[in-house]
């Protein structure tokens, strides 16, 4: 708070005037949390009986293997994916046939602007309902391919053009083809800059896993209804879900500002809503 | 697209009932988010941290639980919201749905619109204010003439960014049950198995016109507010 643009250095009134804003706004936050609790205990949600499945171990294993497994490996699945996606039409963007920049364009504009659990539906009746070969954990997986390829393709793009051209000069200066270029110079770069980005990114595909519940996937959300319709214990099922989302996201952005110590340095990271437009890339680390 | 055409009203409705959701979460989140980084830049610590941690939990939650509290777990703590519905605006009922999902909406975006408007803030150079304070100007003048001005315009690109997120993710009420545009595409696909990529094709491009009107209207407000460098 030493050096802001708005404030001077407060001074020994300003000081005293903020100290009593502290503690007032203290107390506001301790009446509210207060209030929270007193309210779940008044409903009876305190009570041991709703929150016994959390420390049951059949439960336990119920939620970590059909759920939190699961989702890991649908934002595991669709990450991976997605980089590939990204890769052919980041690089596809940056073509110089006008014909293959078009359709890497429209693909990559399509895909960022509708919704992804739009796109879900519609897989999961083109895929998956009655006998069709995959199962909506599949369906999950392609929509945040798609989507989460758009958006890493732009962010490809401009890792690619955030290389310096004295780069790219040098390596045609020496006789290396376009592809060679890009292969060996430009993309290993790109994709050092981006690998933060990447990680962040997968708490974006984490979240929208969630989303796999419309179409009967499995996944986190999906363990917590038979969990409530069983214990009507609603409350607890959605706090600790939701604690548990919190916490997995919280170690990924953990591990993206280590592996952007690690390689990137201390310098900014590729922000990726600097590049494009969907939910949630306005990720700052 | 036989389908979407002869329940052409339907689908209308449903649009209107996206941009509904749009409409009244995107004021929403605009007003709470700016109150959050208000408070994060604001000289009180403990608000600063309040907002935080506000913002690290809303933006690692995804957004279905969040609804999940609004639709299943709120009505066991007392919240049903119902009261809402005798409200009515311009003969058109509120739905308890439409004001919970309206909710949901505007807590998680808000998170995002906060994250924006405070790194416009901070976009602004600490030296400016340095300087419009060593020409005399006072705290509101700084504010108001040398400060606000430069953050509002490096907020523009990243808040519709936030506002393009918030309207696809409308989507998301259709889980719960309300009969907007990805809801009723679902049911229109029920009816017409055999019309899937037609009756897909029109609710993206209705989707996509929304998206780029944002995008295009928010362009024009940025050229307005641009300012030579």
């Amino acid at each position: 708070m030493s050096a802001s643009v708005l404030f001077d250095a407060p001074g020994p009134r300003a000081r005293a005037r903020q100290r009593i804003y502290s503690v007032l706004s203290a107390l506001a936050v301790v009446a509210v949390l207060a209030f929270a609790v007193w309210r779940l205990y008044d409903r009876g949600q305190l009570e041991y009986s709703l929150w016994e499945p959390f420390l049951t171990p059949d439960y336990i294993r119920y939620i970590l293997v059909d759920g939190l497994v699961k989702t890991l490996q649908m934002a595991f699945f669709s990450i991976i994916f997605a980089v590939v996606f990204g890769l052919v039409f980041g690089v596809g963007k940056l073509s110089d046939r006008r014909f293959i920049r078009w359709v890497s364009w429209l693909v990559v504009e399509f895909f960022r602007a509708v919704p992804v659990l739009l796109l879900m539906v519609f897989l999961f009746f083109l895929l998956s309902i009655g006998d069709k070969p995959l199962s909506p954990f599949w369906c999950v997986v392609i929509a945040l391919t798609l989507y989460n390829g758009s958006v890493l393709a732009e962010v490809f793009r401009a890792g690619v053009n955030a290389v310096p051209t004295g780069q790219s000069e040098a390596a045609y200066a020496i006789g290396m083809r376009k592809t060679q270029v890009m292969v060996t110079v430009l993309l290993p770069q790109a994709v050092k800059i981006m690998l933060p980005t990447i990680i962040s990114q997968m708490v974006v595909a984490l979240k929208d896993t969630s989303l796999g519940y419309y179409i009967t996937a499995p996944g986190l959300t999906a363990v917590g209804k038979p969990i409530y319709l069983e214990f009507k214990n609603q409350v607890p099922v959605a706090i600790v879900i939701t604690a548990i989302y919190i916490a997995v996201n919280l170690l990924l952005t953990l591990i993206a500002i280590k592996v952007q110590k690690r390689l990137v340095g201390e310098k900014e990271m590729l922000q990726v809503s600097m590049v494009g437009t969907g939910p949630d890339e306005s990720k700052t680390i | 697209m036989d389908a979407v055409f002869s329940n052409f009203d339907e689908v209308l409705k449903a649009f209107g009932l996206t941009l509904g959701l749009f409409v009244v979460s995107g004021i929403g989140s605009l007003i709470w988010g700016t109150v959050l980084a208000v408070f994060r830049v604001g000289p009180v610590s403990v608000l600063n941290k309040v907002a935080a941690c506000y913002v690290t939990l809303f933006r690692n939650t995804p957004l279905l639980m969040i609804f999940i509290f609004m639709a299943i777990a709120m009505p066991r703590l007392g919240y049903t919201f119902n009261f809402i519905e005798d409200v009515s605006i311009g003969g058109w009922q509120v739905s308890g749905f439409f004001f919970r999902s309206c909710l949901a909406l505007t807590l998680y975006t808000s998170a995002f619109v906060c994250e924006a408007i405070r790194s416009g803030v901070n976009a602004v150079d600490l030296g400016q204010a340095e300087a419009s304070r060593a020409i005399g100007l006072t705290f509101n003048q700084s504010m108001r003439l040398v400060v606000l001005p430069q953050a509002l315009r490096a907020v523009v690109p990243p808040l519709t960014s936030v506002q393009v997120a918030l309207a696809k993710n409308t989507s998301v009420a259709a889980a719960f049950g309300i009969a907007e545009a990805t809801a009723t595409m679902r049911g229109l696909v029920n009816q017409n198995g055999d019309q899937l990529y037609g009756i897909f094709i029109a609710f993206a491009i209705g989707y996509i016109i929304i998206v780029e009107a944002i995008s295009f209207s928010s362009y024009a407000i940025e050229r307005r507010l641009k300012v030579a460098r």
